[in-house]
């Protein structure tokens, strides 16, 4: 592992504003959508309404009829443009199964909004009329929705898999450890909890451009995309054209969240038929659409044990999962589950896990990564699961997991489920948590609500939570048969006039990269974050990436911009000793200046330096002319951000709403760049995560009929809902970056919804045990209360 | 989403709304078009024509005339809310105003337009039903005044004829006693369940979502007039009345909520 250098004193550490704003908030963000492209063709996507059925007949003829259609297509018309089916780059076992899935579905329709047929029209809005006149005749089948129901059998959706399984995945490192655990425990804990599925509903939906050029076969794709470059590998791959020849340019994109770390239908389909008819086609999804045919996030039944001895110490944990993969697999579908698979004993120390998912097929839209992705859901289950052992044991929920807390002197810690934690001291950071939140303050007040016989009733939720980001060091991706690296690329140039450019692999998308990126390389050449311009998201300006999500791109991608910086003052410092015939180890660097040591005199700025690179007058024998280094930096580990969040809720007893009226988050996300962008992560992650607990849900019906897709159904929450949060953090930098840094942007996601939860629970626990599962409405929890009474 | 292809037309004044609607079946008018535009988007809806009659500036006004106060029907939810005249003379109507949706909403929506629609979601429906107000028409053959409590017939279904213009609604002043009660999950959402109750001599109290049009709880009222305490009133709300279930309660839930929001309600009537 490499040296931790702590936070220097400079840029790095200090609140920038972020640059990106003054243009996203005049408006002025040029989004896919908003790009004027002549002669553009635009595409109209005729979307089964069924969860499932046969397609009988498809009638093309009216659409083809109708003003300003160029042309109408059903899978039979586009069988030859594919050179294969949509990819799915996670095939987490060997016997994992599949279902051929190709752009336009062909034989039957799988989940409502599977892409049936592609109307081609000279405007949006007559491709929207022609999709209406497309006579697509189905049959009806009957659908699986439940996920239990899909273990079952009953209903088999690909009937050429023989099953609604796609996989069987298992950690067991230790079945002996296990066994003796559950077996000589003096408290078992046995949870059964339910990941609703979530739909992403990032602001702007997706949109697609894809613009040939006039000769070369070359293609331009615009895409409101996460990924351009996994996306140019899969379009090349999927649509038959050379990589070379493909150019990816992800404009402003309005959030993804994980929605748009994918390679969708619209995208393959623009692009074939960008070559098809020789001229620009383009798609803008709507919001009823997004809803539907964009992936969405979670769908999981979860079943937790713990064991634990008489003082209530962990001896063993087993987690059993039933994963909704939905109607087909999208990009990293079958993996997801697996990013959280080695931690569901969260930051508790114990010598027994286990693991176990079974992947299942359902009529419904496919899910994929949504924010978090897989932590979120092994963080809800241990977090609450502590709660219930806390009743169980007789302790108080702080005491429960001081209990258990994997202790400081541990790190670098290796968990029971084969991970290494890099580093962390969580019994302060939960000292510094509930002091914070004036914790015993809040059980004071709590009593005395109680006492007083108020129907609304206060509850105090915590939630400890521990992730592992910074995807990904390649070779443990080659274990989990991810079909890619982890690295990350990046490149830094000092031009003539010491103006400097950063081009990096990564894809913001709302995270503020460009801010972030020019702090590291001003911050280590000494010179003003203004002075460096960050380029990004263009595959033909940056040919090597792996792009943005799972709280990556500063681990893997900063950690890259600060390497190729370092590599450019080396050689920008053995020009300078050139220059001031002294050796390179007596030189100094600072603000922007080598001098050499003694001589104070003698001093040479970088400007010189580069201007002199550039017009290679006078460098060194056989040193090349310009200043510029790149890197593809692979991570030795992953990074384990952690903290403690603390949810304070008010439960109106007649009602059942739930009132959240102060929410803590004390974050360890190791050493942090820009404050105010790791506050802005945190806000939104909460915003997201308390949504879940409290708001969200995709519900279906049972024929697979998405009953939430507009935004009046769906509930996003609104700063309305919204308390003011109260942050602070602790800082153990990590030891797996020279930047020490961990990854904040999934952070409130994963650790909020059990705050929520826990709250929710112990506001209500003079009444009984309360079962209650997310989001947590009012007629919920309203039900849940009377279900003590019964 | 798209709506469906449309003509438009925009009336300066309501002889010439009226003359633009007679004659096309198919034509609808559009106000703040808060309601009529997500339905055609969803193309739910699919007029041939609109006749926009937001820009009858004539029809935006608060004006006090003493015992009632008369509101032109294109009168913004936002100049409801911050009218002076309604907060000192019908505070409850500015209150409930501020209560519609979100800034966007209030500030494009209108009370003629809300009212028109007759959405037994809506808040000001229920509240001018509670207030026992008058809505005044005209239509080819000139003015007609409806009692707030003979407008509302069905499901998005009113008692205006379809080449008719809402054109002012008029509230009784000075109610000192009244309350409402709106829940819902999200600041910005309609009613899951609205109380509204005026104290005028009798006492009034109308529902918002508890059917298809706004509903008089007219078994809190009757036990009300026969002197039973609150709680008991309270539990009479839903009486004869038979609440839709959909993804945020179900019936059973509805019922209980207006037990519970008619009982707050009144007592904060005093
Ligand atoms: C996001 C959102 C949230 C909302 N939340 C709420 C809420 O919480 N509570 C609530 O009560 N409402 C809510 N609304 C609805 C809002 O109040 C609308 O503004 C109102 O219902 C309709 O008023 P409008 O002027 O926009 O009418 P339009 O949409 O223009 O018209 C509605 C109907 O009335 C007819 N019409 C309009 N004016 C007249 C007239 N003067 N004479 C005859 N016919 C007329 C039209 O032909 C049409 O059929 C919400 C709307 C949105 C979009």
């Amino acid at each position: 592992m490499t040296t931790v250098q702590d936070a220097v004193p400079g840029v790095i550490g200090t609140r920038v504003l972020r640059r990106e704003d003054p243009e996203l908030l005049t408006g002025e963000g040029r989004f896919t959508d908003d790009l004027k492209i002549p002669a553009a063709l635009w595409l109209g996507v005729v979307r089964s309404p069924f969860g499932r059925a046969k397609i009988l007949s498809i009638d093309t003829s009216a659409a083809k009829a109708a003003p300003g259609v160029v042309a109408v297509y059903t899978a039979t018309d586009l069988q030859s443009e594919w050179a294969g089916p949509i990819p799915s780059a996670w095939q987490v076992t060997p016997d994992m199964k599949s279902p051929a899935h190709y752009p336009l579905a062909s034989g039957s329709a799988n989940y409502v909004g599977d892409p049936v047929a592609v109307v081609v029209a000279n405007s949006p809005k007559e491709a929207a009329d022609a999709v209406g006149m497309v006579d697509v005749e189905y049959e009806q089948l009957p659908a699986v929705v439940d996920l239990e129901d899909a273990l079952s059998d009953r209903v088999v959706i690909h009937s050429e898999l023989g099953t609604n399984v796609s996989y069987v995945w298992e950690l067991n490192p230790n079945p002996d450890g296990i066994k003796t655990a559950f077996d000589n425990a003096a408290y078992v804990v046995k949870e059964r909890y339910i990941q609703q599925r979530l739909i992403p509903a990032a602001m702007e939906p997706r949109s697609v451009a894809v613009v040939p050029s006039p000769m070369g076969g070359d293609y331009t794709v615009y895409s409101a995309t996460q990924i351009p470059h996994i996306l140019k590998v899969m379009l090349g791959l999927t649509v038959g054209i050379s990589e070379s020849k493909i150019r990816v340019i992800a404009p402003a994109v309005g959030g993804g969240f994980g929605s748009k770390l994918d390679v969708y239908p619209e995208e393959l389909l623009c692009l074939a038929l960008a070559r098809k008819h020789r001229l620009p086609v383009r798609w803008t999804e709507e919001r009823s659409e997004n809803s539907q045919a964009t992936i969405q996030g979670r769908g999981q039944v979860q079943w937790i044990e713990l064991a634990a001895d008489a003082n209530g110490k962990l001896t063993g944990v087993r987690a059993d999962i039933i994963a909704d993969m939905g109607g087909y697999q999208q990009l990293i579908t079958a993996g997801v589950p697996l990013l959280g698979a080695f931690l569901y004993h969260g930051v508790y120390d114990t010598p027994a896990y286990a693991f176990k998912c079974t992947g299942v097929y359902t009529n419904k839209t496919p899910t994929d990564a949504y924010r978090g992705a897989g932590r979120p859901e092994a963080t809800y289950a241990i977090e609450r699961a502590m709660d219930a052992l806390a009743v169980k044991v007789g302790v108080d929920t702080v005491e429960i997991r001081r209990r258990n807390f994997i202790p400081t002197e541990s790190f670098p810690y290796n968990s029971p489920a084969g991970l290494v934690f890099d580093s962390g001291d969580y019994a302060a950071n939960f000292t510094q948590g509930l002091n914070f939140a004036g914790y015993d303050a809040l059980r004071k007040k709590q009593a005395e609500m109680r006492a007083s016989g108020s129907k609304k009733h206060l509850g105090i939720g915590i939630s400890f939570f521990v992730e592992m980001c910074g995807l990904a060091p390649s070779r443990v991706l080659a274990s989990l048969n991810y079909s890619a690296g982890g690295w990350e690329s990046a490149t830094v140039r000092i031009l003539p006039t010491c103006k400097v450019q950063v081009v990096t692999g990564t894809a913001p998308h709302g995270q503020g990269h460009e801010t972030s990126w020019a702090m590291i390389a001003a911050d280590k050449l000494g010179i003003s974050p203004d002075d460096v311009e960050v380029l990004h998201s263009d595959t033909a300006i940056s040919p090597f990436g792996l792009d943005t999500y799972g709280s990556r791109s500063l681990s893997v991608g900063g950690t890259a911009v600060y390497i190729a910086t370092e590599r450019v003052l080396d050689k920008a410092r053995k020009i300078a000793a050139h220059l001031l015939e002294a050796s390179e180890e007596d030189l100094d660097y600072a603000g922007g200046n080598f001098s050499v040591k003694g001589s104070p005199e003698k001093v040479l700025p970088l400007a010189a330096v580069a201007f002199e690179s550039f017009t290679a007058h006078n460098l060194p024998d056989g040193m090349e002319p310009n200043l510029e280094a790149s890197t593809s930096w692979d991570p030795p580990n992953f990074t384990f951000p952690y903290g403690t969040h603390i949810a304070v809720v008010e439960v109106d007893e007649d009602t059942g709403k739930v009132d959240l009226v102060r929410y803590v988050a004390v974050d360890d996300c190791g050493n942090r760049i820009n404050p105010l962008i790791v506050e802005g992560q945190v806000h939104g992650g909460l915003a997201q995560g308390i949504g879940q607990a409290l708001f969200e849900e995709a519900v279906y019906d049972e024929t697979g009929n998405l009953l939430t897709a507009t935004l009046a159904d769906y509930l996003v929450p609104s700063a309305a809902e919204l308390p003011s949060f109260e942050l602070d953090h602790t800082v153990t930098p990590s030891p797996t970056n020279p930047l020490g840094v961990k990854g904040i942007g999934e952070a409130g996601a994963i650790a909020s919804p059990p705050a929520v939860m826990n709250a929710i629970v112990d506001a209500l626990s003079h009444f009984g045990k309360i079962n209650i599962d997310m989001p947590a409405s009012p007629e919920k929890v309203w039900k849940a209360i009377q279900a003590t009474k019964a | 989403m798209y709506p469906a292809s449309f003509e438009y037309l925009r009336a300066l004044s309501v002889a010439e709304a009226i003359s633009m609607v007679s004659n096309n079946e198919d034509a609808k008018f559009i106000a703040g078009g808060h309601s009529l535009i997500p339905l055609m988007k969803l193309r739910l809806a699919t007029p041939s024509t609109l006749v926009d009659i937001g820009r009858i500036g004539s029809l935006s006004y608060v004006k006090d005339e003493g015992s009632q106060i008369a509101i032109g029907a294109l009168t913004r939810h936002r100049d409801i809310e911050i009218s002076d005249v309604l907060r000192s003379k019908a505070p409850m109507l500015a209150h409930v105003a501020g209560m519609v949706g979100d800034p966007s909403v209030r500030h494009r929506g209108t009370i003629g337009g809300s009212i028109a629609h007759g959405d037994g979601a809506s808040d000001l429906p229920a509240a001018v039903l509670a207030l026992d107000a008058v809505l005044v028409v005209e239509g080819p053959s000139g003015r007609r005044e409806i009692k707030a409590t003979d407008f509302f017939k069905g499901f998005l279904e009113t008692a205006l004829g379809a080449d008719e213009v809402l054109v002012e609604i008029r509230v009784p002043s000075d109610i000192k006693a009244w309350s409402y009660q709106k829940f819902n999950r999200r600041a910005q959402d309609w009613a899951i369940v609205g109380v509204a109750a005026v104290r005028n001599g009798t006492t009034r109290v109308s529902l918002v979502n508890m059917g298809a049009t706004p509903l008089r709880a007219t078994g809190t009222e009757a036990a009300l007039a026969s002197g039973a305490s609150l709680d008991d009133a309270a539990l009479r709300a839903d009486e004869g009345i038979d609440p839709p279930a959909d993804l945020n309660a179900s019936v059973e839930y509805r019922r209980h909520l207006a037990h519970v929001l008619t009982k707050r309600a009144l007592s904060e009537l005093g």
